[in-house]
């Protein structure tokens, strides 16, 4: 055996996965590194294949060939109990007590019963839900109900959390509560893997992404390697200038220059002006200072969206 | 704790707990008390209950009042008022009905010529009785007619009497085969019903599972085939709970009800007609000596092999219907699948009625006690009347073979099936997904 027996860095691989519904083929050759610790995005589309990887992933579903290594060593049965999932399509059993669902599902994670009351007491009481112990979950509204997943989701302490489109159906606060308990959970030593199309919460919480489009990875990587990898050279300008259409004749003579549209105080000439390859940041500061005041100057860094739209696109 | 046995633990408290189960549990032998009473009250007012039937006799054989009143019927004779008369009077009177016998030249033709007018259509009963008296005397005038002596007739008449005996030498009798066939085609029946009844609340759990989006939290814990088989014990542990309760509770119902209403409740299983000797032989007690012949049967295996029959019926039944709730949406969606889980039941219990009175042991019988998905009735409509022990293990370990099998099928079905969402079925796509 080849696998490395020290301390991997990465809590999860997937080789070459391929799934096949019949004639449908939902994962072709998908390989993915999950880095420990870290917050890992799983974007693409509808349909690109990222709940059947998920699936995989929780081993609800097989795959056909590849494989996918759990710390380091052929993912388990018995590894779901390291393993927290939040799926998309979520539900509780609706005639079931919150205390005694809570109890079931935890000890169908491999707790045992006290441990189980012991960390579903210490979570009701963070989320102040203490009281619903005896309610019937159907009476619980949405996000009620949404938290309880939550709670059972990491409940037993797993070394991954994987969750998708976990803000769905929040109100702004209690994602924003969420949001906060992952990042603690991240803090504490959790692996979490994120599928969302929400690129916002992409933006702000994930370190790597990999992203699929029509069952093949597309784009895999550092999120601040990609963004580099996916910038233009391009910097939004505000200038302030009498005469505004003789500058920009006079740009345009220079540059790959288009309006740009961001906010500021003064009735200022607005562009993104795009660089030759050889060409600097300091050239362009040096000819504008020559040309006008600049009163707002900023490297145009392609958001998560840009980029999500562009490679996929270009896949198409 | 081990998670099967959570998943059953599970099950079983969300099953008994449920306000319909534990109803039904309750008032189901009440009701079957109250049947029972009813038809027993029914039976001895109708048995009190004697009609009166008018006649008019034109050919003079039951002159000398010979129409005597039988069990059910008195007679009034109305031949002196005449036919037109009579119907006037018989119509505006509560009486049941007018016969009439007619003036013929011989007793032929009087025989064919027998009316008999009335306001509403004579039950059957009736008019075979009826058939019956004047068939008796007019036989007799032919007798008298031919020169038979009637009294050498009777002297020779004989009455048959087989005794029924098994080679070890245990006495048997024909009532108490009537009482086997009621053992056997209740037992087989009842499995039926509870097949049908059980079967359909594993479905309908495992689309509640569905529809709640449950399932994929639930199998991200454990694997499907857990879930699908917790599902299934949990639910005959609620089952078997149900007959138990149900046992204990008919049992006193019947004992206070025979109490409380004095009725001789036995006296309604029996149907056939018992020989004279034989009613001294149980002059203390017909109740009693069905006891005493049910208590002869081996009870305690009929017992342990209905249980077995019901268990492994149930398993195969159960799981077909599991991967059935798993492939649709919504119950409605599961009807295009219902018949063929039906059929093989339906087509169980006709061939056990229609085969097993007549020939327990017979090819038919035989072959559908066999049959996986037909011998849990067959064969336990065959049972009371003694089925060598080899045929039993075969047809059980035929049965134990094909749940196997069956359930590996429907386990594939219920892994792809709890997935899918906003597809309509049908065969051809779950024929697809077994090679998943």
């Amino acid at each position: 055996m080849y696998f490395i027996k020290f301390p991997m860095k990465n809590l999860l691989e997937a080789e070459n996965v391929v799934k096949n519904f019949g004639k449908f083929k939902a994962l072709d050759k998908v390989s993915m590194q999950v880095p420990k610790e870290s917050i890992f995005g799983l974007l693409g589309p509808n349909g690109a294949g990222k709940t059947t990887l998920l699936r995989i992933i929780n081993q609800i579903t097989l795959p056909d060939e590849g494989v996918v290594l759990f710390d380091g060593k052929m993912l388990q049965p018995d590894d779901v109990q390291y393993i927290g999932y939040l799926p998309e399509e979520r539900g509780l059993y609706k005639r079931m007590k919150v205390g005694e669902q809570a109890m079931y599902l935890a000890q169908l994670k491999g707790l045992s019963k006290v441990d189980a009351k012991k960390r579903i007491d210490y979570w009701f009481d963070r989320f102040e839900i203490g009281a619903w112990w005896n309610k019937k979950v159907e009476e619980l509204s949405k996000g009620m109900a949404q938290k309880l997943q939550f709670i059972i989701t990491v409940l037993h302490e797993p070394k991954l959390l994987i969750f998708d489109e976990p803000f769905s159906g929040f109100d702004p606060i209690n994602a924003n509560l969420i949001k906060d308990e992952i990042l603690n959970l991240k803090e504490k030593g959790s692996t979490i893997i994120f599928s969302t199309h929400r690129m916002e919460s992409v933006e702000e919480l994930c370190e790597h992404i990999v992203l699929l489009n029509k069952a093949s990875k597309v784009l895999e990587g550092k999120l601040v390697d990609i963004k580099k990898q996916f910038k233009t050279n391009t910097y939004e300008v505000g200038l302030s200038i009498p005469n505004k259409n003789k500058l920009l004749k006079d740009l345009k003579a220079r540059f790959v220059v288009t309006p740009a549209n961001f906010k500021s105080l003064e009735d200022d000439l607005k562009l993104n002006i795009k660089l030759q390859s050889k060409e600097s940041s300091t050239d362009l500061i040096k000819y504008l200072n020559t040309k006008a005041d600049i009163n707002h100057y900023v490297e145009v860094i392609p958001s998560v969206n840009d980029i999500f739209i562009q490679a996929v696109n270009q896949n198409e | 704790m081990n998670k099967l046995l959570l998943i059953i633990r599970r099950e079983f408290i969300a099953k008994v707990r449920n306000k319909t189960f534990i109803i039904m549990t309750l008032l189901s032998p009440l009701l079957m008390i109250g049947m029972i009473v009813l038809v027993a009250l029914l039976t001895k007012s109708s048995i009190e209950k004697k009609s009166t039937i008018a006649y008019v006799d034109e050919s003079g054989f039951f002159l000398d009042n010979e129409l005597k009143a039988s069990n059910t019927i008195n007679f009034e004779n109305l031949t002196s008022v005449g036919l037109d008369q009579a119907k006037i009077i018989v119509s505006e009177s509560t009486q049941e009905g007018l016969l009439f016998i007619p003036n013929k030249e011989n007793i032929n033709e009087v025989a064919k010529n027998v009316q008999f007018y009335s306001n509403d259509s004579p039950g059957m009963v009736t008019i075979s009785e009826l058939e019956s008296i004047i068939e008796k005397k007019l036989q007799n005038e032919k007798m008298i007619q031919l020169n038979i002596d009637l009294q050498m007739l009777e002297k020779s008449s004989v009455n048959v009497d087989i005794n029924l005996l098994n080679f070890s030498g245990e006495k048997s009798s024909k009532l108490i085969n009537g009482v086997k066939i009621g053992l056997g085609m209740g037992a087989g029946y009842m499995i039926m019903i509870f097949i049908i009844v059980y079967g359909a609340m594993v479905m309908r759990s495992v689309i509640e599972e569905k529809t709640s989006r449950i399932i994929e939290v639930i199998i991200s814990s454990v694997r499907p085939f857990q879930l699908m088989l917790g599902k299934i014990f949990g639910m005959a542990a609620a089952g078997l709970t149900q007959f138990f309760i149900w046992g204990i509770l008919l049992f006193i119902g019947l004992i206070i009800s025979s109490f409380v209403f004095g009725l001789d409740l036995s006296g309604n299983l029996n149907t056939t007609q018992i020989p004279a000797e034989q009613m001294e032989v149980l002059s203390q007690s017909k109740g009693q000596f069905i006891l005493l012949e049910i208590f002869n049967l081996p009870l305690f295996s009929m017992f342990v092999l209905f249980i077995m029959y019901f268990l492994f019926g149930y398993l195969l039944y159960s799981s077909i219907y599991a991967s059935i709730g798993a492939a649709v949406d919504n119950e409605t969606d599961s009807q295009q699948f219902m018949l063929p889980v039906l059929m093989p039941l339906m087509i169980a219990v006709y061939v056990g009625f229609a085969t097993v009175i007549n020939d327990p042991h017979g090819n038919i019988a035989t072959i559908f006690s066999m049959i996986p998905f037909t011998s849990p009735i067959v064969m336990l409509m065959r049972i009371p009347f003694g089925v060598p022990w080899w045929e039993i293990l075969i047809s059980l370990l035929i049965l134990f073979i094909t749940f196997l099998g069956v359930v590996w099928i429907a386990a594939k079905i219920y892994r792809v099936g709890i997935l899918m969402y906003g597809k309509k079925v049908n065969y051809k796509e779950i024929y697809k997904w077994l090679k998943y």
